[in-house]
């Protein structure tokens, strides 16, 4: 496949390997945080880990939109296909979240709510042109990189007197999560000495808002593509950056991010959206100026005020460490859940749902390896 | 077809649509058989008109599968749910090595759908029988109300018989087997994919439907100490290898570059972000033999129409933990697993 085969060439991968391996200093420890789901699934899909020294660990970050989404936010989902009957749609991933009761959107689904799976934003105009006497709520969920498409939607369903549609508005912003982990990091939270910056989300924001990572922090940044070459040059772009005693935010992903970002996608984000004072995510709490809403001018649209919810209260499952997954501090293998009540079939809690989130990825493709290691060193 | 005294005015398959009456036993339901059923699926024992089929089986051991086919869309690039509805149940009669004999066939429709529609569909599955050589010699129909089903479910029920000296099982798959596959995986599910009517990218991807019990033929002909076959239809080649590992308590370890796949394929994937190795198949199977056996059945199946791009893509294993595991093109390994829910894109 042109322009994609490219990316996962075996002999380049070698090359960087063996280039990592010489240049790694074997004194020192490289604890390097992977901050995107996508990272995280390429580490694990090509096994990229085990082409790494052992002193370089990749670190799984937060950068699961499915995973950080917080139960209470899925209850509020449920509460309005089923308290108020809309025609819910959203992507995929999110149908198997766990929610409060061991509920979730695919059994709501089953209990006989109208629940979508859609695969973009053009979709959830389609059902609500075709179905004008329903009342049609799109779940928007994600980072940076899915809201500019729900912005547009927006824009869409304003323009096309859309009455019957409204935006369940959930997207997250990237340097507040980024910040809030390196400000909890030292000796109690998760120990860093470099970090993989997001790809996709950085395409639209551009490089330039990582500043305060070496700033504040003295931690280097390198923005990686998602393809194994990217994470494997970006590994190495750190390693010389640690060695040298450099810290500064570089970019691997050259072929799609500038220092600005898409300055037409920010505008358009700024006119449909306000930045919330405060919102809650998985495992690193309410984090202040972290989400969007709508923007005034926009509120009409807003589902939160057109189907309010009443709403129990939202409990994770006992025992699942999800948040501290999602902060770092753990491993999948931490958790005692993991492998033995929790699997993709069953899915306890948010990391072990989308193939993005670590506890999925891990048990996918990762877990013959910890079995062989352990049968090794039996 | 001649006027038939029974029903002067003979059934609209331009313009009708199926009614509650087509089911419910009497005239209308005797003219639906008649004019559609009968008409198109035309054989000896379906004529005899009776609720069953009577024929003497061949001596040997007898094989019984039976299939229900909810296919959406109901036509598609290289078939429709009537063909699909005789594939698929020849295929899993075939997989026992065994030579397919008759066909039974249950329709369930929906009130309101096109007589056209449903024409088209038993003509489809007709030609599809006729090619095979496997008649369709029972049926049953009914009918649900609007909106209680999706146009119309087929259910089909196949007989074959095994020849002497086969066992093919699967969990007969033995350390040092070989793994061949038939052709290019993926290619069913990524042509229905392209037509849903929410994925709308325009794609040449045609389905591999197709009736395999003459390859099968051709295969135990060759090497019939075959272990195992299966058609990897449903979650695809890595669901039937992750069974096969299952049933025979093995592992299995294959090579990813060795998997034969059209690069369309490969690139619908990649943009959905499916994993192709769980996509469904309809017209491939999956053959595990003895490793000094693998070249002997590899051209048996090379030289099949229908196995034409076969390839060995891997080995048999010890293994306790019965893992499949694949070596990566990009030099990396993983393991292949079964499939967690439905297979669904990646949000970001």
């Amino acid at each position: 496949m042109k322009y994609v085969d490219e990316f996962r060439d075996q002999r380049l991968a070698r090359g960087l390997a063996t280039a990592i391996a010489a240049e790694a200093d074997p004194a020192r420890q490289y604890r390097l945080m992977e901050f995107c789901g996508g990272h995280t699934h390429a580490i694990f899909r090509y096994g990229v880990q085990h082409l790494m020294p052992p002193n370089l660990r990749f670190i799984h970050g937060p950068g699961c939109p499915v995973c950080v989404l917080p139960m209470a936010r899925i209850d509020q989902a449920i509460a309005m296909a089923t308290q108020h009957q809309v025609t819910l749609c959203t992507y995929g991933d999110l149908m198997r979240v766990p929610a409060s009761g061991r509920m979730s959107l695919l059994k709501t689904k089953a209990a006989g709510a109208d629940i979508r799976m859609v695969y973009s934003t053009q979709d959830v105009l389609r059902i609500a042109r075709a179905e004008p006497e329903r009342q049609v709520v799109f779940l928007a969920i994600g980072f940076e990189t899915t809201t500019p498409p729900t912005a547009v939607a927006i824009k869409t369903a304003r323009a096309e007197g859309l009455t019957n549609l409204s935006f369940f508005c959930n997207h997250v912003l990237t340097p507040s999560a980024l910040h809030t982990i390196l400000a909890t990091a030292g000796p109690e939270g998760v120990q860093l000495d470099g970090i993989l910056g997001p790809s996709h989300v950085s395409t639209l924001i551009g490089s330039r808002p990582y500043a305060f990572v070496p700033r504040e922090f003295g931690v280097p940044v390198v923005i990686a593509g998602f393809e194994p070459l990217d994470v494997m040059q970006s590994a190495l772009m750190l390693v010389r950056q640690i060695n040298e005693g450099r810290c500064e935010v570089e970019n691997q992903y050259s072929r799609a991010v500038t220092e600005e970002g898409n300055p037409r996608a920010l505008e358009l984000m700024a006119e449909v959206f306000k930045i919330r004072p405060s919102f809650e995510w998985r495992g690193l709490g309410f984090l202040p100026e972290s989400a969007l809403a709508l923007a005034d001018a926009y509120a009409d649209l807003d589902a939160e005020r057109r189907f309010p919810v009443s709403l129990g209260e939202s409990r994770e499952v006992k025992g699942c460490e999800c948040p501290a997954i999602l902060r770092g501090v753990k491993q999948p293998t931490d958790c005692k859940l993991f492998g033995t009540v929790c699997t993709p079939d069953n899915p306890m809690g948010s990391c072990m749902v989308s193939s993005e989130g670590a506890c999925a990825a891990y048990w996918g493709y990762g877990r013959f390896r910890d079995q062989q290691g352990a049968r090794a060193s039996a | 077809m001649t006027t038939n005294p029974r029903f002067p005015v003979r059934l609209d398959l331009k313009q009708g649509t199926v009614d509650m009456s087509h089911g419910a036993g009497g005239r209308a339901m005797a003219q639906l058989i008649a004019e559609l059923f009968q008409h198109f699926l035309d054989n000896e024992l379906l004529a005899q008109g009776n609720d069953q089929a009577l024929f003497t089986p061949p001596p040997g051991r007898l094989v019984m599968s039976t299939d229900g086919h909810v296919i959406s869309p109901l036509f598609f690039p290289g078939g429709d749910i009537g063909s699909l509805a005789v594939h698929g149940t020849i295929n899993d009669v075939a997989m026992a090595g065994a030579r397919p004999l008759y066909l039974a066939a249950g329709f369930i429709l929906e009130e309101g759908f096109p007589l056209a529609d449903l024409a088209r569909i038993v003509e489809s599955m007709a030609a599809a029988a006729n090619a095979a050589g496997v008649p369709v010699v029972t049926g049953d129909t009914k009918v649900v109300e609007r909106g209680k089903g999706d146009g119309v479910f087929i259910t089909t029920t196949g007989i074959g018989v095994v020849p002497e000296g086969l066992a093919i099982s699967g969990d007969q798959a033995r350390p040092g087997d070989a793994i061949l596959v038939s052709g290019f995986i993926g290619d069913h599910g990524v042509a229905i994919l392209s037509k849903r009517e929410n994925l709308g990218f325009g794609t040449e991807i045609q389905s591999d439907s197709a009736a395999l019990h003459e390859l099968v033929a051709t295969m135990v002909a060759a090497v019939p100490d075959i272990h195992c076959l299966r058609d990897p239809t449903r979650g695809g080649l890595a669901t039937t290898l992750n069974e096969f590992a299952h049933q025979s308590q093995v592992g299995m370890r294959i090579r990813e570059e060795a998997i034969p796949m059209r690069p369309e394929v490969a690139a619908a994937c990649e943009l959905l972000g499916l994993d192709p190795l769980y996509v469904a198949n309809e017209g491939k199977l999956i053959a595990i033999c003895p490793g000094a056996r693998a070249e002997t059945l590899l051209a048996a199946m090379r030289g099949h129409p229908l196995g034409s791009a076969s390839a060995i893509i891997g080995e048999v294993v010890a293994d306790p933990l019965h893992f499949v595991q694949m070596e990566t093109r990009f030099g990396g390994g993983r393991v292949v697993d079964w499939l967690a829910g439905e297979q669904l894109p990646r949000i970001c």
